[in-house]
């Protein structure tokens, strides 16, 4: 079957795809949440936002959780770095997300404008925040995180965690939190027109025709920042490539343009900032158009693009450390033993399509475009 | 060497984040199939009023499924966030159920659990039913991975240490799977689940009675949550009496723990019924103690022994002096001198190896440990006796109360008397946090009694911490505690309200506060009144 190598390879894309499922699927609730209070004109019109993701938005949030398993099960050394060393920043993002489950199910039981007030801003909050600091975790991952391995390879962090929170809201991450809410936004919207009562997406339309510019404009800057501003990591010797994972036992150096190495060693890597910069372009014409659900696609490929580049640009790291390059975390010595790998990819293998088949079936029977009519008549029963 | 403060505000973050987790998911798991019986007999007979039935019984379900939800996202997290060291160490074993159970299990559930909740009118009746079933068998799937993650924590089968990348790898992922302790845990928890959400239908339903309202409604509820809770409640109490016997097999310092069995006696040991363990003296005071009970439960034989924790502790002493030479090796392997001599001294100590690690407690180094902390070290690798004792004994004690009270249910409704009982209908009502109480217990006796190991004989807990400082756990706990319990004072207020409005919640205009609404403007206005 496939060797160690591949293995983890393979295992490197199958984790990028799961972190593009989860965009694609509850980046899309995000933001709707996001567009919620802002959209939404009357209690009917929120009502109608919410009800556009209000079967799906739990399924999509698998795909987060999903994904922090296959974490788990496939970059032990990555789940156990990553998720300690930015604590406060996942606390923030798990007690935003608290906000979620009980925001879409509580929010309309109460006829109370205050009570429903207050979850359309717990809901905007659960949405926009996560949105926000997934993007500003990868823009940290892009310029290192402080940590290092002890010899039984347990990560300390050389800020604690209190006085890592200022380093951590840098100017070149907040601006990565910019980019992820605003293309976030822009795929809510795409949905919103596609699935909203005319009023609400011809609002949404509004949005998509200055945000998805916008984007294009924020993930350029950010790509000039990273060729001028921002030194990158490059291996300089490590264990033959089907060697066992030692993290400690490779040397990497901070070097200027180090995230740029890729496009020269493999051209068609191009293609990922080439889609993150064009396709929201598609997005705004096809959205100027009046053509949603074929906005939709580049709507998804533009956060395909986007994350992919911040992928293929670190590769193959995958958690550089700024202060002990030494102890960076790499697709290679971050990975699980070759059985695990084998196991979890039999098993993504088989539950994947299925997932995928029966969330289309879902997806196909609550098709309909929500009206405010439709919440008058189901008051009672509708979220 | 450890920060104790550290280590217990972590373990008491976790401990808080599980157990309030476990409020939600036990009537996550038995009140979708009592929504599935109910939505099955609609679809069979027709009769709009099990429609009714479940869809109001939907709307308690959604409003408990969503902090289910919530606070199970801090678990899938809370290994990394929290525990770090854990998640190096075995997350090459560990991590794969918790990814499977999000794949197989947790996706399904989601996915259908918002048809479940909105999208009855958009298929039909038959589909409707396949989406209640798929999201039923979602939800305990879901259950199944937990605790197969879970029972390799207690018993960890199918894996080895590896000195190379200095972690737990797989060797066998179907031993992961089919591990015993596994599979009498899922069926045990599970059911000990359908018992909650049968104790929550029934207590309710029995208001209901009480009040004289929706009659035909309550009535009907009772009935399928007084079956389904008699099944449930049986099949808890022998599973749980099957988890005794794999205790006695795997896991015989909890066992010895629970029933404070602080020295081996002769063959078949007796049974303490009651009794005030001491800790620091290990004797157990005021015993009442039942003779054979105990060796039968343990070993199902009149001659096995089941061993007492005095010399459970010198077997450990034992392992733990083994361990030290394992620890020895391996700095040994992993510095440079990876010769055939230390190979073979290390696998010939690898499995005492955690042992070993329990002398990092007191010493950086377990191979300078001296004979006190040797001492120290053995006498920490049992748990603290007396909780276990009375947790254990609490949940046996409402298990066999709350089947009693569903045997007499289940009674009297058969012989159609249920409304003269009133004194049982009130103690139902009384009676719905029996089962919670029961479970959370459960869960303390379960990985209480696993201390003082995180991975049991493998990795002790104040190893498997995050490099985080006390001050960073406290703000976290406290974050946690005052989210979570706003959260859960939000959901009581909705549950209570909606299980106050009854069916009149569904607004058919055919119950009760719907009626009586009508009958006053009936006899307000001013045509009746003529």
């Amino acid at each position: 079957m496939l060797d160690y190598e591949t293995l983890r390879l393979v295992w490197w894309g199958l984790i990028g795809l799961l972190l593009i499922g989860f965009a694609i699927a509850d980046g899309m609730d995000m933001g709707v949440g996001t567009l919620l209070p802002f959209l939404g004109h009357t209690d009917h019109e929120r009502r109608v936002i919410i009800n556009t993701v209000a079967p799906h938005w739990d399924g999509n949030q698998v795909w987060l959780i999903a994904g922090a398993g296959c974490i788990f099960a496939a970059w032990p050394a990555v789940y156990a770095a990553a998720f300690s060393g930015f604590y406060f920043a996942m606390m923030a993002v798990l007690t935003a997300l608290f906000l979620r489950p009980v925001g879409f199910d509580y929010r309309s039981k109460i006829d109370d404008t205050r009570w429903r007030g207050a979850w359309d801003w717990a809901l905007f909050t659960g949405s926009a925040v996560p949105a926000f600091l997934f993007g500003v975790v990868f823009g940290n991952l892009l310029q290192g995180v402080p940590f290092h391995l002890n010899s039984f390879l347990k990560p300390h962090y050389d800020l604690g965690a209190f006085s890592a929170l200022p380093a951590l809201l840098n100017p070149f991450a907040l601006l990565a939190g910019l980019i992820s809410v605003m293309m976030l936004t822009v795929h809510g919207a795409v949905w919103l027109q596609l699935r909203a009562d005319k009023v609400v997406a011809e609002r949404a339309r509004g949005v998509v025709s200055w945000v998805a510019p916008l984007v294009t404009v924020l993930f350029g800057l950010a790509g000039l920042w990273v060729f001028y501003g921002i030194e990158g990591y490059r291996i300089v010797s490590q264990p033959a490539l089907d060697a066992l994972p030692n993290p400690l036992a490779k040397e990497v150096v901070r070097a200027p343009g180090a995230w740029l190495d890729i496009y020269t060693t493999m051209p068609l890597a191009m293609l990922a900032p080439i889609a993150g910069l064009a396709a929201p372009l598609l997005v705004w014409a096809l959205s100027r158009l009046r053509r949603p659900g074929l906005a939709i696609l580049p709507s998804a490929l533009t956060l395909t693009g986007i994350i992919s580049t911040a992928g293929l640009s670190m590769f193959p790291f995958v958690m550089p450390s700024s202060s002990n390059p030494g102890s960076s975390l790499t697709i290679w010595d971050a990975a699980s033993s070759a059985l695990t790998l084998k196991v979890m990819l039999v098993a993504l293998g088989i539950f994947l399509p299925l997932v995928l088949l029966y969330t289309t079936w879902c997806y196909f029977t609550m098709w309909r475009r929500v009206t405010v009519k439709e919440i008058e008549e189901n008051t009672h029963q509708a979220y | 060497m450890i920060d104790e403060t550290f280590v217990e505000l972590s373990r008491w973050q976790f401990g808080a984040v599980a157990m309030y987790h476990f409020v939600f998911v036990p009537l996550t798991l038995g009140l979708i199939w009592i929504l599935f019986i109910m939505e099955a007999v609609f679809v069979m007979t027709g009769k709009e009023i099990y429609r009714d039935m479940s869809r109001f019984w939907a709307k308690l379900f959604a409003i408990n499924f969503a902090m289910g939800v919530t606070t199970g996202l801090t678990m899938e997290f809370q290994f990394g966030t929290n525990w770090s060291y854990y998640a190096h160490y075995v997350g090459d074993v560990f991590g794969a159920p918790l990814a499977i159970e999000g794949l197989m299990a947790f996706f399904l559930e989601s996915t259908f659990v918002g048809l479940l909740l909105l999208g009855r009118d958009r298929m039909s009746r038959k589909a409707y039913l396949g989406v209640v079933f798929l999201t039923a068998v979602g939800t305990n799937f879901s259950a199944l991975w937990i605790l197969i993650g879970n029972a390799w924590m207690q018993n960890p089968v199918g894996a080895e240490f590896s000195p190379e990348t200095m972690r737990m790898e797989m060797t066998d992922f179907f031993a992961v799977v089919f591990n015993p302790v596994a599979q009498v845990k899922f069926i045990h928890t599970v059911a000990a689940g359908y018992v909650a959400a049968s104790m929550f239908v029934l207590g309710i339903s029995a208001w209901y009675i009480l009040k004289g309202r929706d009659l035909a409604f309550a009535k009907r509820s009772f009935a399928v949550a007084a079956g389904f809770g008699l099944a449930a409640s049986m099949a808890v109490i022998v599973l749980g009496d099957e988890s005794g016997y794999e205790l006695g097999d795997v896991q015989k310092v909890k066992l010895a723990a629970i029933e404070a069995e602080w020295k081996t006696e002769p063959a078949p040991a007796a049974f303490t019924l009651f009794g005030l363990p001491d800790n620091e003296d290990m004797e157990t005071d005021y015993a009442i103690r039942i003779p054979w009970v105990m060796g039968l439960i343990a070993t199902r034989s009149l001659d096995k022994q089941v061993t007492g924790l005095d010399d459970l502790i010198d077997q450990h002493e034992v392992r733990i002096r083994s361990g030290m030479i394992a620890y020895g090796a391996l700095d040994a392997i992993r510095n440079g001198a990876d010769t055939p001599e230390t190979r073979a001294t290390f696998d010939a100590h690898k499995n005492d190896l955690g042992y070993g690690l329990l002398l990092k407690r007191y010493v950086e180094n377990p191979q300078t440990a001296s004979e006190e902390q040797i001492l120290k070290a053995a006498r920490d690798s049992i748990p603290k006796v007396s909780y276990l004792f009375w947790s254990f004994r609490i949940m046996v004690a409402l298990g066999f109360l709350m089947l009693a009270y569903f045997a007499a249910s289940f009674y009297f409704l058969a012989k159609g008397t249920l409304d003269k009982q009133r004194w049982l209908l009130r103690l139902l009502v009384y009676s719905i946090p029996l089962p919670w109480i029961a479970i959370e217990a459960g869960w303390f006796v379960a990985e209480f009694g696993r201390q003082p190991w995180a991975i049991g004989e493998v990795l002790p807990t104040f190893l498997a911490t995050s490099a985080l400082t006390s001050a960073d756990i406290i703000t976290s706990l406290a974050v946690y505690l005052v989210f979570y319990t706003a959260l859960l004072a939000i959901e009581l207020f909705l549950l209570f309200r909606f299980a106050r409005l009854g069916p009149s919640a569904l607004h058919t205009g055919r119950y009760h506060h719907e009626r009586q609404a009508k009958a006053a403007d009936a006899a307000a206005s001013p045509t009746s009144a003529a």
